[in-house]
């Protein structure tokens, strides 16, 4: 029951017992007189109604008044009270108490003197932390500057993928050239796999937890990518240990290769694709050259034939160098992808692919443990799946098996099956088609696989009659067992600008986003500035800034900056508000090229602004013409104050942040507001879980109940 | 009567230089231009040696050695590899297909005569020269 409704039952109540004093008393009056005297009274009663009416209106008139004096004096202040009692011992102990006069004034001077202690005990505490912390900061900073000294790019994520920590480095590693292009963003809870192809980390994650198993110390693989902005990075993954030893995560050791390619291995590519292309050209002037010199009394028509093919394979040889020369630095992207690995991993890791996409039986026989090969292993595992899915539609092969053994400098990798005749021409014609496995695809055949191992792959059998087998055979070269990759250092020791290990106890969001819990939501905090107050008349955006709030942390380096050119005349008034000229916009982008940009850091993180209507009218009236959308779910701190404290009126910006303590810097920017809002929303969360919000689910129905009861109000 | 080689290469610069030198060296010549040309040309002439190109269009060197190899009564045809890939791999790939020599392309043309002429001496005197 509302306040109002227990008023009403209040008085209600008192009257009704007001009345039925006099009443009884006259019934039990009345009761056995006489019939004379009984009529007499009743004459008398009839008489003097209007004296009756007008005593029992002015009864109810001192009660009203009454019960309303005390509602007000008492109820009403004693639950503003309560709700501020509350405020001081979860958010502001500073806070000023309102219930003033009324017997309630000893109450409040007795709270005010109990928040006055606990303030006390709250600076001694918070003394004491400050204290810790400033001791923590100041390590923190000393490891922070042995991180940015680093000059390789830093980054780690726990095994969703998630980043948990970069440094300055790895961020710019990943930056594009034009600041104003479409990039994938280096940031704390965003996910690895916009930055680097997730099949790859995948298969990189799968390496290490074999060598993990096998009881490896430091284990660690490579790969190579290359960034949007088309650099190509060297990657060092190597495994971050949960408990029990078990992969909980990922070391990434980032560096630039783009330039750093030496000059010798430039050579050497050079070298081996020239030697490829001028042998058979310079077969062929030798086979002419020595024919002519060997037989002297040749028949004129037969020299001339000599020398013209001599001068002609010539000609052909210089383009071929001039065309090998333009194209040896793709050769050497694909070189640079070997790396060292155990065929026993390599086998292992295409049993499970071919398991996993194919449903063929696998299994391992005779496999050398000690044999390693130079391989790009998810391009040969690729290779090796494609194959057997061939086997597996043309000839219903549903079982093959594994082995490996070394051939001299080479490892003999067999993919072999029994019962079915293959024909040899098979694999000629396999090779060459563009690889397939399940869902994945890739323009390179098996063919390009080898000839970037320098390996070779061909198809044998043996046996007669009805017992035969066959299989494929694989000659890839062999390497020296790995050695053990150096270590990222000062790694283990050093705690580096931007981390959040407490992300790694998250795990995957919910399917359903409405059950994640908000402390563990990543938001985008934004706000807009904005030529007017109407954007269907015409009012356009002038800035944005939003910052990431990820794990119940303001990131502040993470934040989003950016004057817009409105393309329209600026309204004085609101222009003294954010004291921004028409000249400086001029030289802004248009909002056009600043929403696409802005959708991309939202990504997959909750918008949150305050009066959030407003800022997403602007954003709805612009999808048209910028092609974005933002359909991600919306929380308003506005609403979400109302909902944490119902009874009080004022949820304006400055309101709310004196109310939760937080100090007011920089407004009227766009980004200072947004910092000021995801400050506010930061206080606000514990509050609303103590009202038993605690999913996004449950902040969005109440913030759309309290919408309506502020509307109707 | 004159052993016959036949030789298959899809380079006519090559094959024209080839041809001669056999011819000079005494033996009965024949070309085929790609690996279908040879499997028909195997079958119809009964070669005592094929010079057999890797590289080639459609069906390429392998294929054609591998299908040489599985009919008993070809067993006794050499087989000797011209390659412009020179790698260990492949040279190890065409020698396990059942190929008697591997050549890397480019060759000194004694050398290969010399050598063509070694693997049919082995074989005695199968035509009755």
């Amino acid at each position: 029951m509302n306040t109002r409704g227990r008023l009403l039952a209040w008085i209600a109540g008192l009257y009704g017992i007001a009345l039925a004093v006099p009443t009884g008393l006259g019934v039990l009056l009345a009761a056995g007189l006489p019939e004379a005297d009984l009529a007499a009274l009743m004459r008398i009663l009839e008489q003097r109604t209007p004296v009756l009416v007008f005593g029992a209106l002015l009864l109810l008139l001192a009660i009203a008044i009454a019960v309303k004096s005390i509602f007000g004096g008492h109820v009403d202040a004693a639950r503003e009270l309560a709700e501020q009692t509350r405020l001081i011992r979860s958010t502001n102990a500073g806070l000023q108490l309102t219930a003033r006069g009324g017997e309630l004034a000893g109450v409040a001077a007795a709270i005010e003197e109990l928040a006055g202690a606990y303030r006390e005990l709250q600076r001694d505490s918070e003394s004491r932390a400050a204290e810790a912390r400033s001791r923590l900061e100041e390590e923190r900073n000393r490891l922070a500057a042995l991180m940015s000294e680093l000059t390789q790019g830093i980054m780690v994520c726990n095994a969703e993928g998630t980043l948990l920590l970069y440094n300055e480095q790895a961020r710019t590693l990943f930056a594009a050239a034009d600041a104003n292009a479409r990039r994938p963003l280096v940031g704390l809870g965003r996910s690895l796999f916009g930055l680097i192809d997730r099949a790859q980390i995948e298969h990189a994650a799968h390496r290490l937890e074999r060598s993990l198993e096998r009881g490896e110390r430091q284990p660690s693989a490579r790969l190579v990518t290359v960034t949007a902005a088309g650099r190509l990075l060297k990657v060092q993954v190597a495994p971050y240990l949960g408990a029990g030893a078990r992969l909980a995560g990922l070391v990434l050791a980032l560096e630039d290769v783009t330039e750093l390619l030496g000059r010798e291995t430039q050579r050497r590519s050079l070298l081996q694709l020239l030697a490829a292309r001028i042998r058979a050209p310079v077969a062929n002037i030798r086979a002419a050259a020595e024919n002519l010199a060997a037989y002297p009394e040749i028949e004129p028509q037969r020299r001339t034939q000599f020398i013209d093919i001599v001068s002609a394979e010539s000609n052909a040889l210089s383009v071929t160098i001039n065309d090998a020369l333009r194209e040896y630095a793709d050769a050497l992207k694909a070189a640079l992808r070997l790396e060292d690995v155990r065929v026993t991993d390599l086998l292992e890791f295409a049993r499970l692919r071919i398991a996993g996409a194919l449903d063929v039986a696998t299994e391992l026989e005779e496999v050398d443990d000690e044999l390693w090969v130079r391989a790009d292993s998810y391009a040969l595992v690729q290779a090796m799946v494609h194959l057997a899915a061939r086997l597996r539609d043309e000839h219903g092969v549903r079982k093959l098996g594994l082995r490996a053994r070394p051939a001299g400098r080479y490892a003999e990798i067999d993919l072999v099956w029994s019962g079915k005749i293959v024909a040899g021409d098979a694999l000629t014609h396999w090779e060459l088609q563009p690889m397939e496995a399940g869902a994945e695809q890739t323009p390179l055949a098996v063919r390009d696989v080898l000839e970037q191992h320098g390996g070779e792959a061909w198809y044998w059998s043996e046996g007669v009659g009805g017992l035969r087998s066959g299989g494929f055979r694989f000659l890839i070269p062999g390497a020296e067992r790995a050695a053990a990759a150096a270590r990222v250092s000062g790694f283990a020791q050093s705690r580096p600008e931007y981390y959040d290990f407490d992300l790694f106890a998250r795990g995957a969001l919910p399917a359903a986003l409405n059950e994640a819990r908000l402390a563990m939501l990543s938001y985008t905090v934004f706000d807009t500035e904005t030529t007017g107050l109407e954007p269907s008349a015409g009012d356009e955006i002038i800035s944005i800034g939003a910052v990431r709030v990820v794990n119940g942390r303001l990131l502040r380096n993470e934040v989003f900056e950016q004057l817009v050119n409105p393309r329209r005349a600026l309204n004085p008034e609101s222009a003294r508000v954010h004291r921004i000229d028409a000249a400086t916009l001029g030289n802004q982008p248009a909002i056009g090229e600043v929403l696409p940009a802005f959708h991309h850091f939202c990504e997959d993180t909750v918008l949150v602004a305050h009066n959030a209507a407003f800022d997403m009218r602007f954003l709805e009236l612009k999808q048209a013409s910028s092609g974005v959308r933002f359909s991600q779910p919306v929380l308003d701190t506005l609403l979400l104050s109302a909902v944490a404290h119902p009874s009080l009126n004022d949820h304006t910006l400055e309101a709310i942040a004196a109310r939760l303590g937080v100090s007011v810097m920089g407004r009227h920017t766009a980004l200072g507001d947004a910092l000021l809002t995801a400050e506010i929303l930061l206080k606000l969360l514990p509050l609303l879980a103590e009202r038993g919000i605690l999913s996004l689910g449950q902040a969005l129905e109440a913030s759309r109940k309290c919408y309506y009861a502020r509307l109707q109000y | 009567m004159a052993k016959k080689v036949l030789i298959v290469d899809d380079e006519p610069n090559i094959v024209v230089s080839l041809e001669f030198l056999l011819r000079q060296s005494g033996y009965e010549v024949h070309v085929a231009a790609d690996g279908e040309d040879a499997l028909r040309q195997v079958q119809a002439v009964a070669p005592d040696l094929v010079l057999l190109d890797v590289m080639m269009p459609e069906k390429n060197g392998y294929d054609v050695c591998r299908r040489i190899r599985a009919r008993p009564e070809w067993s006794k045809i050499r087989i000797v590899f011209l390659s412009a890939k020179g790698r260990e791999a492949e040279m190890t790939k065409g020698l396990s297909l059942g190929a008697d020599a591997y050549v890397t392309k480019p060759f000194s043309n004694a050398e290969l005569v010399a050598r063509i002429g070694e693997l049919l001496q082995e074989r005695g005197a199968p035509g009755g020269a």
